[in-house]
C-alpha cells in the first residue's frame, strides 16, 4: 500500500464485512509515535481466527475475513519498529474486533498517512448505515467526525448523498488545515 | 468554517429529492474495494465516479456502490456496470481519468468503451 490511509480503508472494510453497526477509527500522534486503532462491534473472530489473521498464507476461500489486509498493516507497522495487535470477541454481548497498530513516524520506512479524508469519505459512501466515529489527534489538536451527530441533523437524508459526502470531505479538510 | 447549519440547509434542499430517488437508479456502477482493488488504486476511481455522476446530473439514474474482491485481481481496479435488460460490462485497470470517460460516454451517452473492458484485455 502506498499510503497508510489505504491500509486503514482496507482494515475498516473488514469491520463492514463483520456486520458492524459502529466503527471507531482513532489516530493518535504524539511526538514520533502514531497509534492507530480500528474498533468495531461486528461479529468478532474466534481465538483461532485471531491467531491466523496475521498469516497471509493461511487464507482459504472459506475463511474470507483472513487475507492480505492485516498482514500488510502488520508489515507497515513493524518495518518502522512498531507493532500490531488484534483482539476480538464473539458471542451475544460485547462482540467485536479491535485492531491496534503502533508506528514510528520518524523511521525511514514509515508509510505516509496520505489522503485519510478520502478514505473516511469512501467508507461512509460505501456503508452509510454504519455509524462512523473518526478522531485524529496530533499534539493536543484534534480532527473529529461522528456520523451520529450528522444523522441528527440530516434526518431522512442519507449519508451517502453526494452533497453530504462533499460536506464531510470539506469539513474534514478544513479540520486538517488547523492541525 | 463548515457548520452543522450548512448541513441542515443541505437536508432541506435534499428532502424532495429523496422521494424522487426511490424506485429509480436504472444503472448500477460497482467498484471492487477489497485489498487487491484498494492497493491497485480503487479509491480514487470510486471517488471519480461519485463526483462525476453528481456533476453530470446523473445521480437519479446511476448509483455507485462498492463490493469486495470480484476475482480478477490482476485486472484491478475493476468496475462493473449493471443495467436492466443489458449485459454486464466489466471495465478493468481503471483510473480516475478512465472513470470520467465512462461516465460521459457510457453512463450518459450509452456507448460502452470497449477498449477498457475485460473482453478487450483478455483477447
Amino acid at each position: 500500500m502506498k499510503e497508510l490511509s489505504l491500509n486503514i480503508l482496507d482494515i475498516a472494510m473488514n469491520s463492514v464485512k463483520a456486520g458492524a453497526k459502529n466503527v471507531d477509527i482513532t489516530i493518535d500522534e504524539q511526538g514520533p509515535e502514531l497509534n492507530l486503532t480500528i474498533r468495531d462491534d461486528g461479529c468478532g473472530m474466534s481465538p483461532e481466527q485471531v491467531e491466523e489473521v496475521t498469516n497471509p498464507f493461511f487464507t482459504t476461500r472459506t475463511t474470507r475475513k483472513v487475507g492480505m489486509g492485516v498482514p500488510l498493516l502488520k508489515l507497515a507497522a513493524e518495518q518502522t519498529g512498531g507493532k500490531l495487535t488484534v483482539t476480538s470477541r464473539q458471542g451475544e454481548e460485547k462482540h467485536g474486533t479491535e485492531t491496534k497498530a503502533l508506528f514510528y513516524t520518524d523511521h525511514i520506512d514509515f508509510t505516509p498517512l496520505g489522503d485519510i479524508v478520502s478514505s473516511i469519505c469512501t467508507l461512509i459512501q460505501g456503508s452509510p448505515a454504519i455509524d462512523w466515529h473518526f478522531v485524529h489527534g496530533r499534539d493536543g489538536k484534534t480532527v473529529e467526525l461522528d456520523t451520529k451527530e450528522l444523522r441528527q441533523v440530516l434526518g431522512d437524508v442519507p449519508l451517502d448523498s453526494y452533497e453530504v459526502i462533499k460536506w464531510i470531505e470539506d469539513y474534514l479538510k478544513e479540520g486538517y488545515s488547523s492541525i | 468554517m463548515k457548520s452543522l447549519a450548512e448541513l441542515a440547509a443541505i437536508r432541506d434542499k435534499m428532502k424532495d429529492k429523496v422521494v424522487l430517488r426511490e424506485g429509480s437508479g436504472d444503472i448500477r456502477v460497482v467498484v471492487g474495494m477489497a485489498t487487491c482493488g484498494i492497493a491497485a488504486g480503487a479509491r480514487p476511481v470510486l471517488n471519480a465516479f461519485v463526483s462525476k455522476v453528481a456533476e453530470e446530473g446523473l445521480a437519479d439514474k446511476v448509483t455507485v456502490s462498492q463490493t469486495g474482491c470480484i476475482g480478477v485481481c490482476q485486472f484491478e481496479p475493476v468496475v462493473e456496470v449493471f443495467e436492466a435488460g443489458k449485459e454486464k460490462v466489466t471495465y478493468v485497470k481503471m483510473t480516475p481519468e478512465k472513470a470520467a470517460e465512462v461516465v460521459e460516454k457510457h453512463l450518459k451517452g450509452g456507448q460502452v468503451i470497449n477498449e477498457y473492458t475485460i473482453t478487450n484485455a483478455i483477447s
